[in-house]
């Protein structure tokens, strides 16, 4: 796809992680063009949080290459892909204890892709905190909020950087069914705002009704691609999700 | 131990707000005020002020990396001693004030050395490390002497008189203060507080917490040696035993930890009526001040987690009737 390539954000190429003998991520080569929200998805332990940490830069690949914009990242460690574009939340919810929302939203727009200070920080993180409609709560201490709202601030957080590429890692897991709600109508303002997102998920309706494109991983390696509609159809998809043996 | 810089919004930028400057008014006070003490009292009573404020600088030093990043470094003693032989050494060679920056260069030095080697690794490690570098550096600095000098120790012969010794150290606590003050406004005193709450966020904040972790290293260790080099003619006789004595740095820590590490004046609080308790102690416990300084710290740790200002602080929110108590450090 030629075409693709002038508008590629993200690009990984023979991406694979070995833990010992374990090959937790094994060829992965997949592209992400701009502006379009991609899905990862597949059973627990497929590798996807793996894929998230290596292009993130918390894990070092053993081998393969992750370019964003062209720019080869490969391991260069979390802080230098933060500061090249790349934002990320965590599974389970990272917040900052013992600092205010307002700075848990703040912490992420100074040292990564953008760099705020001073009042124009502080205005940006108050925008922020409006845009995932926490307007009212920057004073607040972080341990006083709901988890939902804690994954706002998470998600605030990342915003705050400007990043070229959002990672997105089970943002919607455990959320109850109108948190739900709340959080894919959010997700679903960034992408029509133009953010460019990787999105691993288990929430089947959300993968559905957010992503352009899908791919399917099993036991460390991709095994369907396409849009959600077609790879949840694909028999290897289902038999991965729901096992034969097992049947 | 938390620390917990609640501030409303987040603070930096090139305005100082009214309450600073009321801060800076006050502290302006207080200064000038210790600054008389040498003109009231005499004798003993001089003797202990200096005291307090040679740990007053050593343990607001001390707050400047293990606050933020809440990793205890156990290295005073290394850094003290090393300022103190540097004067020592040169004594004769060099005018005095000379020292006290070679002191400080010295000091940098090594915890540039030592930072980069070892604040990659987190936690107890460092901890463990910098415990083992005080003896590891006394170590080395008893071979030396016994190689190249002719005696246990050094002569340092500067004339000064006491209230000089507790204007010096008042001084030098001043600076520490004011360099404390401007880290906390500044970009890296924001990401050591990122990096002391949860360092995996801070790295994917785009932080360098390595090279964040070792320039506040430096500047605490610098000033301890230059401590060491304001001291060491009070002494006048320097060995590796009383230089590199680990005593110091848990005294420091203990200090620091009664008085509260989440506020940059928090140590000012421990140093003052733990100096006093420990005049006591050596003069009617001589020979029990190990046993006594380890029950101090483990009644400490249990009875105010937070010290004073976790205490002050506590009271304060209850009787504003704001955050529950605790709720801070959740």
């Amino acid at each position: 796809m030629p075409e693709l390539v002038a508008s590629e954000a993200l690009s990984a190429a023979g991406l694979t992680k070995r833990f010992g003998g374990l090959a937790a991520v094994e060829n992965m080569s997949f592209g992400l063009a701009e502006k379009e929200v991609l899905g990862l998805i597949g059973p627990n332990g497929s590798g996807k949080t793996t894929v998230m940490n290596l292009i993130s830069g918390a894990l070092k690949p053993s081998s393969g290459e992750i370019k964003l914009y062209g720019d080869n990242i490969t391991g260069i460690g979390p802080s230098q892909v933060a500061t090249k574009g790349v934002a990320r939340t965590f599974q389970l919810v990272r917040m900052l204890p013992a600092m205010t929302v307002l700075e848990n939203v703040a912490a992420g727009g100074v040292f990564g892709h953008a760099r705020r200070w001073g009042k124009e920080l502080e205005d940006y993180a108050q925008g922020l905190l409006a845009r995932v409609g926490l307007a009212n709560a920057g004073g607040a201490v972080v341990s006083a909020l709901t988890y939902i709202d804690q994954k706002r601030v998470e998600l605030a957080r990342a915003l705050a950087s400007d990043p070229k590429v959002l990672l997105l890692d089970e943002w919607l897991a455990g959320l109850n069914p109108t948190e739900l709600n709340v959080g894919i109508a959010l997700i679903e303002q960034l992408r029509s705002e133009g953010c460019t997102i990787i999105i691993v998920e288990h929430v089947m309706h959300a993968i559905r009704s957010l992503c352009d494109r899908c791919i399917v991983m099993s036991s460390g390696v991709k095994i369907a691609e396409g849009t959600p509609a077609e790879v949840l159809a694909d028999h290897g998809v289902i038999r991965a999700y729901l096992g034969d043996e097992n049947a | 131990m938390s620390i917990a810089e609640a501030a409303p919004v987040v603070r930096g930028g090139p305005a100082i707000s009214a309450r600073e400057w009321r801060m800076l008014l006050v502290s302006v006070l207080i200064l000038l005020a210790a600054a008389c003490v040498p003109l009231v009292v005499g004798g003993y009573a001089l003797q202990v002020s200096i005291s307090i404020v040679m740990y007053a600088a050593f343990a607001t030093s001390w707050l400047l990396f293990s606050g933020p990043t809440n990793y205890i470094a156990l290295c005073t003693a290394a850094f003290f001693g090393i300022g103190m032989y540097v004067t020592a050494a040169g004594v004769d060679l060099v005018p005095y004030p000379v020292l006290i920056l070679a002191s400080g260069v010295a000091g940098a030095i090594l915890a540039a050395i030592v930072g980069l080697a070892t604040l990659r690794v987190s936690g107890i490690y460092f901890v463990i490390f910098s415990l083992g570098l005080a003896e590891l550096v006394r170590q080395c600095m008893t071979w030396g002497q016994h190689v190249f000098g002719t005696m246990s120790g050094l002569y340092v012969t500067v004339d000064r008189s006491e209230p000089m010794y507790y204007w010096q150290l008042l001084a030098l606590t001043a600076v520490i203060f004011l360099v404390g003050w401007w880290i906390g406004r500044s970009r890296l005193g924001f990401a050591l507080r990122i990096i002391g709450n949860d360092e995996v966020v801070a790295v994917h904040c785009g932080i360098n917490t390595a090279r964040a972790k070792v320039v506040l290293f430096i500047i605490s260790s610098t000033f301890a040696s230059i401590i060491g080099a304001l001291v060491a003619p009070r002494w006048g006789y320097v060995e590796p035993v009383v230089a590199f004595n680990p005593f110091l740095s848990f005294q420091v820590v203990i200090m620091a930890l009664l008085g509260g590490t989440h506020r940059l004046w928090g140590p000012l609080l421990g140093v003052i009526p733990f100096t006093l308790l420990w005049e006591l102690i050596s003069i009617e416990f001589p020979d029990q001040t190990t046993l006594l300084l380890g029950l101090c710290f483990l009644l400490i740790v249990y009875a105010i987690p937070n010290g004073f200002t976790g205490l002050i602080e506590d009271v304060w929110q209850r009787r504003k009737g704001g955050v529950a108590p605790g709720a801070r450090n959740a």
